[in-house]
């Protein structure tokens, strides 16, 4: 199971690929299959490699686009 | 099992209801920076648990709309004035966080003034400073922070410093001087600097929490709409064009050493307040009222002379004896090139209900003491007006004949009690005389309010003593 992931909230995604961009391992993506309500195709999570580095999220110019998890012991 | 470690910072709204169109996402473009740095100061607020606490003054540039977002108290200020604006706030709010976030033309163009003071003054603010080389809001024009080469809509064939001068380094500037306590400059360019940037605005604004002093970050942020590059390669653009002109660092960082600010003494009471401006509050309470004659009640009072023969004196007077006596009054001098050889005048109201404008324009009392204020202002006079004119000076007749006229010799009077300028006191014995305006006594009192000089007060006082009796004894 991967240490992080982070959660992009479409709607409010402007499409920029910054996190992309800027993502260390390489685990964000264009969803290019979705169009949002702004007319942008937003990131997605790749689903794996997430290390909950929160690079993604100090990039990401929306307050609330982008959420990063981290995996805690249960 | 997932727990979110980094999400939208509480000090943002959820909602931005003040904003049009879409509420749930900000108006900035995609891949801007300040979108970042506005997250940046609201987890600081968040984790120094102050977003309460905290002021946020917008500036005008794009980030105009910073009351869209943020969950604090907040203004918006005029161009290039957000420092003024934070300076009032944190003065009468000693215990708030107050945030003074600019951009490029807000701060180092028009409001260049304004910073530079505020800084000088150690103003216990926190201005967060976004660079982005260029005017975005208004469409890519040049900013005192373009770069030399670089082409704006107004510098098509790039900056040229023989024309437009060198870009203006504010960290560099704001840190030669004595009361900034902590000043930086950081970038958004890399994963590095952008955890540094966060530092650093964290670090401003628990100084300032602090009571330590005022604090400054510049932050180096890209604008991809203006540069015309895709968000990703503004990232590149701010290390390749930026950093080697603008470095990124520490300026000054004095945190350590500098003493918390004393704490402001807080004004709790009104008496306490009259307390400090000297005021003696017990007395002025004891004050009756004096009754106004009918006709003259909520007089508009303008009075025009030479340039030294104590009009605007004259007319402090009245109003400081007006106060004295319980009503509304206003005084307001109209300096101009008429200062040179022609009139110099005031406006007085004395009122018993608000004031709306202190200017008269339509006076019922006039005092002319040369005949230039006569020629210009008797015209404006209402009809039934009063008006006293000094035919020391003046050799001509009122030419009005729907008013009240008062000739007073007063240079002449004044001359004959050993000082021909004390002509305006014998003005204000004619005036007080004529129309019951205000007590004599009181004007007494008033005395060491407007004659600063207090072995001068013997004299003056003769000379509105014989004002009145001139008045009385022509029967006029």
């Amino acid at each position: 199971m991967d240490r992080g992931k982070m959660v992009v909230n479409s709607d409010e995604c402007k499409g920029c690929g910054l996190c992309i961009s800027q993502c260390p391992v390489g685990c964000i993506e264009f969803d290019n299959e979705t169009i949002n309500k702004q007319g942008y195709h937003p990131a997605k999570y790749t689903g794996s490699g997430c290390t909950a580095c929160g690079i993604c999220f100090n990039v990401c110019p929306e307050p609330g686009a982008i959420t990063v998890y981290k995996l805690v012991k249960a | 099992m997932y727990e979110p470690i980094l999400e939208k910072p509480k000090s943002f709204f959820d909602i931005y209801k003040e904003k049009s169109g879409d509420q749930t996402i900000t108006h900035y473009c995609p891949g801007c920076g300040h979108g970042i740095v506005h997250k940046y100061v609201a987890s600081a607020l968040d984790e120094l648990n102050l977003t309460d606490k905290a002021i946020f003054v917008s500036p005008v540039g794009c980030s105009v709309f910073g009351y869209y977002y943020f969950n604090t108290g907040n203004y918006q200020a005029a161009h290039g004035r957000a420092p003024a604006v934070a300076t009032g706030t944190k003065r009468v709010n000693p215990d708030s966080i107050v945030i003074s976030y600019q951009g490029d033309g807000d701060l180092a163009a028009i409001g260049t003034a304004e910073i530079i003071h505020a800084a000088n003054r150690g103003e216990l603010m926190t201005v967060i400073f976004i660079n982005n080389a260029i005017y975005g809001m208004t469409g890519g024009q040049m900013a005192p922070t373009t770069l030399v080469g670089q082409k704006t809509t107004t510098s098509p064939r790039g900056r040229n410093p023989y024309n437009e001068g060198y870009p203006v380094k504010m960290c560099e500037l704001i840190s030669q001087l004595n009361a900034p306590i902590y000043v930086e400059r950081v970038a958004l360019n890399n994963a590095a600097n952008r955890a540094k940037a966060k530092r650093a605005i964290k670090k401003a604004l628990k100084l300032q929490a602090e009571r330590k002093g005022f604090t400054f970050v510049e932050v180096l942020s890209q604008c991809p709409t203006g540069w015309k590059v895709d968000p990703p390669d503004s990232l590149k653009w701010i290390e390749e064009k930026m950093i080697p002109y603008y470095p990124v660092k520490v300026f000054k960082d004095i945190s350590n050493e500098a003493e918390p600010y004393p704490e402001p003494k807080k004004i709790v009471s009104g008496n306490e307040l009259l307390e400090i401006l000297g005021i003696k509050s017990e007395e002025e309470k004891d004050l009756k009222k004096y009754e106004i004659p009918k006709e003259y009640r909520n007089p508009k009072i303008k009075i025009a002379g030479f340039g030294g023969q104590g009009v605007l004196l004259l007319g402090v007077a009245l109003a400081q004896v007006g106060m004295m006596e319980g009503y509304n009054v206003t005084w307001i001098p109209s300096y101009g090139p008429e200062m040179r050889g022609g009139t110099a005048n005031c406006s007085v109201n004395i009122s018993d209900g608000l004031i709306g404008s202190p200017v008269v324009e339509k006076p019922t009392i006039l005092v002319a003491m040369n005949k230039p204020s006569m020629e210009k202002f008797e015209k404006d006079m209402v009809p039934g007006g009063i008006l006293f004119y000094n035919t020391a000076m003046i050799d001509e007749e009122p030419k009005r004949d729907d008013i009240t006229k008062v000739p007073v010799p007063a240079t002449k009077i004044a001359s004959d009690l050993g000082n021909i300028r004390v002509g305006n006191m014998v003005m204000l014995g004619a005036i007080i005389e004529k129309t019951k305006l205000l007590p004599f006594e009181t004007v007494k009192k008033g005395f060491e309010y407007f004659i600063s000089r207090k072995n001068l007060i013997p004299l003056n006082e003769k000379a509105v003593e014989a004002g009145m009796r001139y008045v009385r004894e022509n029967n006029l």
